[in-house]
């Protein structure tokens, strides 16, 4: 059965990620699965490895260096193309929304390709709501660091409680209609210059 | 009137000002349109949300288009290139490992000869070639097979041609992975700021008009939203307009050197804009007329016969039958909407929408609306000369 068995490369730099997607899709259904690591020769690997669907982060700027498949025209090669949706579920809008690309062999029947983009949609759907946790959180974190700053310089320079600072800085940004961040971080960069 | 908002995507490269320029200055909210910029990873991700509706129209290496309507690569959704943003901006460049040889073989980077400078590079690799483009579907890959084969190369045999995204060319030298790159502006220049390269050729000194990038929409969208693409045409044909008066460009390079559109240095972004290049670390300054053409000459016009040179090159390598590929290739440069959008302006058109290309060495004054319109100089560093008509 193994030669009827859709294989499967993942184009992955982040170890952890590519095994997280790796089992989502042992998860979905049978797959021989490669995972390609290197972005250097990326595209001779995907020639090597001959897979039926390959799967990268529609993000990774190395995802160009694929499209040199399809101009590929030797026996060893395979003709490679952008799954495409013919069948109307909206797959491949749901798949580039949810920010993963595929390529998939030409010809290859779309109820074959299916589990296997669905499963990979998920988990990048996933990844996607991770990506702007993490930014948020850090951008949360960044603005109390600087709104802690500001505050320490309004207590210093004007012998005031912690309280009291940040009603000051409050104000103020209720005043010009800012963020308290924004005033706090206008501050922190004025002190700065001023030295 | 109420301002419609369309999504635009762009790759981070000084050849997309058109767009970011048609924002910031005010020339598209003239027309009623807010542009909202979305900067894309790839060109592949650029086309694929293009052919997906996720934006409107994109700026796009003029043979994207081209491919699209030949099946080669994307989705299949026929694309159709409205308006020609920018003629030439390229640059070749080479490791300094490479540069040495050239140096030792009494090469002179004079940066205008292409011919001098390829058969020095002929002469200076022993082994493959390695050379970065940034896309299978560029003017960049057209440039050089163009160029290597017109000086004896078997290309693409005696070629590696790697494909690298502009932001990533000078890493990949850096790293060793290739010994050569033709890439667009800022990314060549940066490549010489950073130490790991030096330039050898800008990409006019191979073919002195080469249709760069083109801002592409679906074809079916064209068809539909024929007043907002009217509007879209004309917002980036003022701005085109306004990059090519020298005053501007200072300026130009501020706005594009924000974080959110290239992110490098305003500085760096001038060489292309002026024409005033740096080629190499120690400093060596080279003038370049037309290194970056948004306006002049009818820059904007999308010709018909620049797609067929196109398409007839792509089938060439893909191994597909040439007259039918330019042919298809012809349909993809729309100069009727170009026309349709820009009547009424006094945008200067030619007469015609099929020229021979690499005749003109000289600019030329030819029939157009007001008769007054001047085309630059186009030629081949061959001579070569395209005749569509003669196909």
């Amino acid at each position: 059965m193994s030669s009827s068995q859709l294989s499967i490369a993942i184009v992955e730099t982040d170890r952890e990620r590519a095994l997280l997607i790796e089992q989502s899709l042992r998860d979905a259904g049978e797959f021989t699965i490669h995972v390609v690591s290197e972005i250097p020769g990326l595209a001779r690997r995907i020639q090597t490895l001959s897979p039926d669907v390959v799967l990268i982060d529609l993000e990774s700027p190395s995802r160009d260096t694929l499209e040199e498949l399809a101009l590929a025209s030797g026996p060893l090669e395979r003709p490679v193309a952008m799954f495409v949706d013919r069948s109307g579920d909206g797959l491949t809008d749901a798949a580039i929304e949810a920010g993963v690309s595929a390529y998939v062999v030409d010809g290859l029947k779309p109820q074959r390709v299916k589990p296997v983009l669905d499963a990979a949609i998920a988990r990048f759907r996933m990844f996607q709501r991770m990506r702007t946790e993490l930014a948020e959180t850090k951008r949360a974190l960044e603005e109390r660091k600087v709104i802690d700053r500001a505050k320490g310089m309004l207590m210093k320079a004007r012998g005031v409680g912690e309280d009291e600072a940040y009603a000051l800085l409050r104000k103020a940004a209720m005043d010009q209609g800012k963020r308290v961040a924004d005033v706090a971080q206008a501050l922190v960069t004025a002190a700065g210059l001023l030295g | 009137m109420k301002t419609t908002t369309l999504s635009v995507g762009f790759i981070p490269l000084t050849d997309s000002a058109p767009l970011i320029i048609a924002q910031e200055m005010g020339y598209a909210a003239e027309e009623g349109i807010a542009l909202d910029l979305k900067r894309a990873p790839s060109w592949s991700s650029l086309r694929d949300m293009l052919s997906f509706g996720r934006v409107d129209a994109a700026h796009m290496l003029s043979p994207v288009p081209v491919a699209a309507a030949l099946g080669l690569g994307g989705a299949g959704v026929p694309l159709s290139a409205v308006s020609v943003l920018s003629v030439n901006g390229n640059v070749i460049g080479v490791s300094n490992a490479l540069a040495d040889r050239l140096r030792a073989q009494g090469h002179d980077f004079g940066f205008n000869d292409a011919r001098a400078a390829g058969e020095a590079l002929i002469a200076a690799t022993d082994e493959t070639l390695r050379i970065g483009v940034p896309f299978p579907f560029s003017m960049h890959a057209e440039l050089l097979y163009y160029w290597l084969s017109a000086l004896g190369m078997s290309v693409p045999e005696a070629l590696q041609v790697r494909t690298v995204p502009p932001p990533l060319m000078a890493d990949a030298m850096e790293a060793g992975e290739i010994d050569a790159f033709c890439v667009g502006e800022p990314w060549g220049s940066m490549a010489v700021e950073n130490g790991v390269g030096t330039l050898l050729l800008p990409g006019t000194a191979i073919w002195s008009f080469a249709p760069e990038k083109v801002l592409a929409v679906r074809s079916d969208w064209a068809e539909t939203e024929q007043s907002l693409l009217g509007r879209l045409i004309r917002a980036t044909w003022r701005a085109g307009r306004w990059l090519a008066e020298p005053d501007s460009r200072s300026l130009a390079a501020e706005i594009l050197s924000r974080p959110d559109y290239l992110g490098v240095p305003a500085e760096v972004l001038d060489r292309a804009l002026t024409g005033r290049m740096v080629i190499s670390a120690q400093g060596e300054e080279r003038q370049v007329p037309r290194m970056l053409e948004f306006h002049h000459g009818a820059a904007t016009f999308p010709w018909r016969s620049q797609a067929e040179w196109i398409g007839r090159q792509l089938a060439t390598r893909a191994g597909l039958d040439p007259e039918a590929a330019g042919k298809a290739a012809r349909a993809t440069f729309r100069s009727d909407l170009h026309r349709q959008a820009l009547a009424g302006t006094n945008a200067d058109l030619p007469g015609a929408s099929s020229k021979l290309e690499g005749s003109l060495s000289e600019q030329l004054p030819v029939a157009s609306e007001s008769g007054k319109l001047f085309l630059g100089p186009d030629r081949f560093f061959d001579g070569r000369i395209f005749d569509p008509h003669a196909n």
